[in-house]
């Protein structure tokens, strides 16, 4: 079997961020439950916290085909 | 329609498809080739090009038949057009960018949403089927014209001298640390704002539209090439699993596209802010 280290290291490179966003979303779930009219103020925060945590792993993404 | 991959064949098998895949042979003009950071490239006119442009008479068209018989009462088309509209203004704009100034920049990210939604849902348009944005060139194209429309906007507003100062000093930090902070603060707010932009939306296509090459062409291999009944098996719940993959790419390509507006009103409003 071939391959390359690289997808290894990004399949690693995948867990944080996965984890980064399920805690973003998990709050953003319990916030709506909580305070249900502030759903859509809460809804623009946490799409801007998944876009920032899952930015790692897009870098990780370009570099593991580039290098 | 022309470049369409096909699974190969050899005498070891199944050959993944790869970033090979996305150059695409021209469509017309010369077929000489170039090679540039490992990869070759045609010279002539390929289908994200002609893509990009039908995009882009796509969106006037559309928008243009929606507003023409503008009435108080909105018909079909116009209620359509006013959505989009109404989301762009008041679900990104009105969240970052303050008052007085929102309605000078609504209509740049409306553009921006529509063009890079109309181009992410070339990637599952039958087809078509092809996201112009898994061409890096067009979103660094996007990612630099807001680069340059953000720090525009925060040196007409603050002064050369004032916006450097602006982005690269939070407010009520003073001392030593700011030795550590001001570099850091540049590198973050100035260079590395356009790098995430263009990486973010190109990364996604391409790697959606890997994942939809690798699900139908591994099918397209299991079920002609593979002898055997578990191959035909295996091959038809690829083929399941490509068509799944579609209807998660069309949440990705929507939220993509959203992102990439909502990131380019948030960088406009930092650079306008007074004060942190």
């Amino acid at each position: 079997m071939e391959g390359t280290l690289n997808m290894i290291g990004l399949g690693l490179a995948a867990i944080g961020p996965g984890i980064g966003i399920g805690l973003i979303f998990a709050a953003f779930v319990s916030g709506v439950a909580r305070q249900p009219e502030a759903e859509n103020k809460l809804r623009s925060i946490a799409i801007l916290g998944f876009v920032l945590a899952e930015q790692l792993f897009i870098i990780g993404v370009a570099l593991a085909f580039v290098l | 329609m022309i470049g369409i991959p096909q699974a190969i064949s050899t005498s070891e098998g199944f050959t993944p498809p790869g970033p090979g895949d996305f150059n695409l042979p021209p469509v017309f003009g010369s077929e000489e080739t170039f090679g540039f950071l490992g990869q070759s490239f045609s010279t002539g006119a390929t289908k994200p090009m002609f893509l990009v442009v039908l995009s882009a008479v796509l969106v006037v068209g559309l928008l243009w038949a929606s507003s023409r018989h503008a009435a108080l009462v909105p018909g079909r088309m116009q209620f359509a057009g006013e959505a989009v509209y109404g989301f762009v203004r008041n679900g990104i704009a009105r969240d970052f960018i303050n008052e007085q100034d929102r309605m000078r920049f609504v209509p740049f990210l409306f553009t921006i949403f529509t063009f890079v939604l109309v181009n992410n849902y070339y990637g599952i348009f039958p087809v078509l089927q092809f996201p112009s944005m898994s061409r890096i060139g067009y979103v660094v194209a996007l990612a630099l014209l807001s680069w340059i429309v953000y720090n525009a906007v925060g040196i007409a507003r603050h002064g050369f001298v004032g916006y450097l100062k602006h982005q690269t000093m939070p407010g009520g930090i003073t001392g030593p640390i700011l030795l550590m902070l001001v570099p850091l603060e540049f590198f973050s707010n100035i260079i590395v704002r356009p790098i995430t932009l263009t990486l973010r939306l190109f990364a996604t296509m391409f790697a959606g539209h890997l994942l939809l090459l690798v699900f139908a062409l591994g099918g397209e291999y299991l079920v002609f090439e593979y002898s055997g009944f578990i191959g035909v098996i295996g091959g038809i719940f690829s083929w399941v699993m490509a068509i799944a993959i579609s209807f998660l790419e069309m949440l990705i390509m929507f939220l993509q596209a959203y992102v990439f507006t909502l990131l380019t009103a948030m960088y406009i409003g930092l650079a306008l802010a007074e004060e942190h």
